[in-house]
């Protein structure tokens, strides 16, 4: 096993406003200092409220977005330094699945041809695309007949998967699925997540999976990253995380989250007051500071490091949850 | 004597039946659906997209468009039924006993006035003044703990959070104090810790006003966390309906058992998720045959032949299924 993907001080700032010159020019934190690794075989999951920089940090892996510090390698090639020729190496090794499938389609292709096209820009002859494409609907247990089909004649389950055979089609090693799951029903959810599962135990695959829905993430996840106005708060292996959370912001989003449960709805919860607030006006200290219960006079001042706080485990805050 | 005012009935649907014209006939969107909600109560109405649990909702509140739709069956509001009354009275009935929020606040606010001004509309409407109407503003944004009420209450809605705006639909809804409240989807565009704070102020909402609140979702975690009551639907019918504590833990229909089953509760560990296969049926006309029945593993002969009577498994607990017939008797 070894590392798949490694972040490295990750930084990806906007800057904004300041007019013409720039004099006054004051620069967004969209992701802050984030380093993680993703071991091969690994399912790491992403959480985090919306603003928090989780698809920001997906973008800046497929290098969709240039960063402005740190660095991020693949496969041990280093992204910002790549050639073309290891560029198009990694554009193949990475496969991206998005929310929105409809959205992802070409309305006016057949799927058939949506499938091959990654196929052809990368240089595979036809003839062999067209056979592969017969092999990947196989693969996430579509009809071949659906290869003449048009996007508006599925349904989101559906497109779903031919979405997932899409990526599937230049034989990749990691896969980023940004919200996979958040349009579908429970039930067509359910089918996707087996699918996901099954996909990435006969291939061996590496997936990084961002969503918000925390019953899903604790479901299909290795690892879980917990993301928080830019910064990474807390890494470490999904029973650690979920069970025994030791940043304050992770408890408070565990105990948010509905538990499919009613005879556990009196359980005690702390919930978070308060929104995560803007990205520009940020103050000194911990990021998370304002909304906390336990923030004591350092917290105000000094921005927490990463610390380890157990097997696998680390945590950003000056002073970690104790169980 | 609390007791009783609390059990008190406040909407009844009697064989509600919501139909659309379309090519080549008639689609049931909604098919004899019946349910009652007490004050105090939140019931929740579940089910999977396009089941009709939507079309139910804007019934009862006459927002569904006329000419190609016939809403048919009796909507009783304390007692009146509202689906026979004409647009005049329903006006009277809208925002003052039945209030409505919707999934995305941003399509039912108006960019161009502040948020403040648009809620202080709807309180003009029962004849104060400004000056009493703006504190009332005030006093119902503090309620919905808006941050900065007196601030936000001059904000536009651009200027708000997604969570904000939700608090400030809210605050409209309660303006008039409502006896009854369609919640349709009001969660879903937001995070989950802002999720849980709305939450709360629904459950207070409840407690003080003895409000009743029809859930409409899709989300089997927030029914888990604030239902007393449910209904499942499927394809435009309720197939199972009753307590939440029995149907959590009971679940009869097949449909409600496999969906139980499919919910991510565990961890992958424990082994994969049950799926359902197939996919709902287009319904045209009324068929003689259990919806469920193309995608039922237990389906039998005499279930294509016939649709399920609705048995009554407790005085709590209904279901439409032959086999839940069997249990009855």
């Amino acid at each position: 096993m070894g590392e798949m993907v490694t972040l490295e001080h990750v930084e990806k700032y906007f800057s904004i406003g300041g007019g013409f010159l720039k004099k006054n020019a004051r620069s967004v934190k969209a992701v802050d200092d984030v380093s993680f690794t993703i071991q091969e075989g690994e399912i790491v999951g992403l959480v985090g409220e919306s603003g928090s920089g989780k698809t920001t940090l997906a973008r800046a892996l497929l290098r969709l977005t240039k960063l402005t510090g740190g660095k991020v390698c693949i496969n041990g090639i280093d992204i910002a330094k790549a050639s073309r020729k290891e560029m198009n190496q990694i554009h193949r090794e990475v496969a991206v699945v998005f929310q929105d499938p409809a959205a992802n389609l070409n309305p006016r292709q057949t799927v058939e041809s949506s499938i091959m096209r990654p196929m052809i820009i990368h240089g595979v002859p036809r003839a062999t695309a067209r056979k592969k494409a017969r092999e990947v609907m196989a693969m996430v247990k579509m009809d071949e007949r659906y290869l003449e089909s048009y996007p508006h004649q599925l349904s989101g389950g559906q497109l779903q998967r031919i979405a997932i055979a899409r990526a599937l089609a230049l034989e990749p090693k990691i896969m980023i699925l940004d919200e996979p799951t958040s349009a579908l029903d429970i039930s067509v959810q359910a089918q996707i997540l087996n699918l996901l599962l099954d996909l990435q135990e006969q291939l061996h695959l590496t997936y990084l999976v961002i969503t918000h829905d925390l019953n899903v993430i604790k479901y299909i996840s290795d690892k879980i990253a917990v993301m928080y106005l830019g910064k990474l708060v807390e890494f470490g292996p999904v029973e650690e995380i979920a069970e025994h959370p030791k940043h304050p912001y992770t408890k408070g989003l565990m105990d948010a989250a509905p538990i499919l449960d009613p005879r556990l709805r009196g359980r005690k919860k702390e919930v978070m007051t308060g929104d995560p607030g803007s990205l520009i006006h940020m103050g000194e200290g911990c990021h998370f500071c304002p909304r906390c219960k336990y923030a004591q006079a350092d917290c105000k001042k000094t921005v927490p490091p990463m610390i380890p706080v157990g097997t696998d485990h680390e945590a950003a805050c000056l002073h970690p949850l104790k169980d | 004597m609390k007791e009783e005012f609390k059990k008190e009935e406040l909407l009844k649907l009697e064989h509600l039946n919501i139909q659309y014209k379309v090519k080549g006939g008639y689609l049931s969107a909604v098919n004899d659906v019946n349910l009652s909600i007490s004050r105090g109560e939140v019931f929740a109405v579940v089910g999977e997209s396009g089941c009709g649990k939507s079309t139910v909702a804007h019934s009862i509140m006459h927002l569904i468009p006329g000419g190609n739709a016939k809403v048919t069956g009796k909507i009783f509001f304390k007692g009146e039924d509202i689906n026979a009354c004409s647009d005049k009275t329903m006006e009277g009935i809208r925002g003052k006993h039945i209030g409505m929020i919707f999934q995305n606040p941003l399509d039912s606010l108006n960019p161009v006035y502040t948020t403040g001004s648009q809620v202080e509309e709807a309180i003009l409407l029962d004849g104060l003044n400004h000056a009493q109407a703006w504190e009332k503003v005030l006093k119902l944004y503090q309620d919905v703990k808006m941050p900065d009420a007196a601030e936000r209450a001059k904000s536009y809605p651009h200027e708000m959070s997604g969570g904000m705006r939700q608090r400030v639909m809210i605050a409209m809804m309660l303006s008039r104090n409502p006896e009854l409240l369609i919640a349709d989807e009001p969660t879903t565009a937001l995070d989950v810790t802002i999720e849980a704070q709305i939450l709360e102020i629904i459950k207070e909402l409840k407690n003080t006003y003895n409000t009743a609140i029809m859930l409409i979702t899709h989300n089997f975690g927030l029914v888990a966390e604030v239902a007393d009551k449910i209904a499942v639907m499927y394809a435009g019918e309720v197939i199972e309906s009753g307590d939440v504590f029995e149907i959590f833990e009971h679940p009869t229909h097949p449909y409600t058992t496999l969906l139980m089953q499919a919910l991510p509760r565990k961890t992958k560990k424990e082994g994969r998720l049950q799926t359902i296969d197939g996919s709902v049926p287009r319904i045209l006309e009324k068929k003689p045959e259990c919806r469920f029945a193309n995608r039922c593993p237990y389906a039998k002969e005499q279930c294509f032949r016939e649709n399920p009577p609705v048995a009554s498994l407790s005085a709590t607990h209904t279901c439409r299924c032959f086999r839940a017939v069997k249990k009855e008797a």
